[in-house]
């Protein structure tokens, strides 16, 4: 399969059978990753990592995957030092990183800002989040996630809980998670509820979600636990926010009824929605999900530049 | 005989079969009246085979293919009648092609194409009757269309 000069810009651009096979590849990488073993696949290529917006996980783990694969990074994570600040157009800033690199990963808060970045650059772009819109290395790195733990994502009972109107992640991971068949639970505050064109997205893939408050009835047999921060930035109204924010809580005493085999994910930054004391439970998976990243942006980095192991 | 309730034109465009209740945004699109000094006519409500439609007539003007692709988007069932001396010199039906570009504005506040970016909008049709559109950047579908043509 070749993704050579590909952009990566939602994960419905994606057939199930390229997921798979990115997925694959990304297992290839795991020693890599952790730095057992070296590689310089990507030895003299450039990425620029153009973070518009704040982001801890996904920039490092993208510069973590470049500097592993043997290729350096050049961008910025403070657009306020950039010619953006002068007016300059996100077009215009694209034409010079595709000018300066030979990949490019772009973080920013405007919806469509990666496809439109995709438009001026003759240079493969990554999307790493493009406003409330779309953030598919995240959803991919989710679904590696899953199929590392579970050996596979076909069937798997999911609750998808939190900020289920506003979260970025969720919606890619039920679309994503609809392709396998899974079994979807969603579980928010009344005003966070999943968008009906995300709901109509799953049932067109043949899968019924449920809804429910019952968030400890939810995860009695579930197989994975997806938990989002309630995002205030957001919000158009903080008193909205104010409302929801704290409703659920992950803690050892709910975890107490759910399954033995439960994984709790999530995207991080956490704030208060998982106790610390959960950190130390066999269900705890956010860390190692974290660091999944590194794997399947290295598998990415590799595929689009062309650059195979 | 029957009576005519909008008089004959010599020369200008018919748009016939527009959903009941359409024309006036038809009428919108075409920017009518702020920029044409032509003489329209309006039909609203008329009885027609297949229930009650709308009619737009417009003398001495004949409506170019960018506007005819405007209309698709509010009227996806409407005629486009030329008339020249008082004769039907061309007739087709409206058709929404699959990609449009700079006619509607992305309803989202937020997306890239509502900012300052050397793009036109852009939406892929996602349904042609009745007209679902969504926008090629943030991929946002406008619930009312009409609200957003430019």
């Amino acid at each position: 399969m070749d993704f050579r000069g590909r952009d990566i810009i939602s994960i419905k651009d994606f057939s199930k059978r390229e997921i798979n096979y990115i997925l694959n590849y990304a297992k290839k990488m795991i020693s890599y990753a952790k730095g057992e073993r070296c590689i310089e696949t990507l030895k003299g290529k450039v990425l620029s990592s153009l973070f518009f917006e704040p982001s801890t996980r996904t920039r490092l783990s993208f510069e973590s995957a470049m500097n592993r694969l043997g290729g350096s990074v050049i961008g910025f994570a403070d657009p306020t030092a950039t010619s953006q600040k002068k007016g300059e157009s996100l077009a215009d800033t694209i034409r010079m990183a595709d000018a300066y690199s030979d990949v490019i990963v772009i973080r920013h808060p405007q919806e469509g800002a990666a496809r439109l970045a995709a438009e001026f650059s003759d240079v493969p772009v990554l999307n790493a989040g493009d406003g409330a819109g779309r953030h598919p290395t995240q959803c991919l790195l989710d679904l590696f996630t899953i199929l590392t733990e579970k050996k596979k994502i076909e069937k798997q009972k999911v609750v998808l809980l939190g900020d289920l109107k506003y979260g970025r992640t969720v919606h890619s991971l039920a679309y994503a998670l609809s392709l396998y068949g899974a079994e979807l639970t969603f579980v928010s505050p009344e005003t966070l509820k999943m968008p009906k064109e995300v709901v109509n997205e799953c049932r067109e893939l043949g899968v019924e979600p449920s809804s429910t408050s019952n968030l400890e009835k939810a995860i009695k047999d579930a197989d994975a636990l997806y938990v989002t921060r309630i995002q205030k930035e957001r919000f158009p109204d903080a008193e909205e926010y104010n409302r929801v924010v704290g409703t659920y809580k992950i803690d050892n005493d709910l975890l107490k009824n759910a399954s033995e085999k439960l994984i709790v994910m999530h995207p991080l930054p956490r704030v208060t929605e998982i106790n610390p004391e959960v950190d130390r439970t066999p269900h705890a998976l956010y860390f190692k999900q974290a660091f999944n990243g590194v794997p399947v942006r290295m598998a990415l980095l590799s595929l689009v530049t062309g650059r195979k192991l | 005989m029957k009576e005519l309730k909008i008089p004959l034109i010599k020369s200008g465009t018919v748009i016939d079969h527009i959903a009941a209740g359409n024309a006036v945004k038809v009428l919108r699109i075409l920017g009518i009246p702020k920029t044409h000094s032509f003489t329209v006519s309006v039909a609203m409500n008329v009885k027609s085979r297949l229930g009650k439609k709308d009619i737009v007539k417009v003398e001495n003007r004949e409506i170019d293919p960018h506007e005819v692709d405007k209309i698709a988007l509010i009227a996806p069932k409407a005629t486009i009648n030329i008339i020249r001396n008082y004769e039907v010199a061309e007739k087709h039906k409206v058709e929404l092609p699959d990609e449009i570009v700079g006619i509607a504005r992305c309803s989202n506040p937020t997306c890239v194409s509502n900012h300052n970016e050397p793009v036109e909008s852009r939406f892929t049709v996602i349904s042609k009757d009745p007209p679902r559109i969504k926008c090629y950047y943030c991929e946002r579908e406008p619930e009312d269309i009409a609200e957003h043509i430019i």
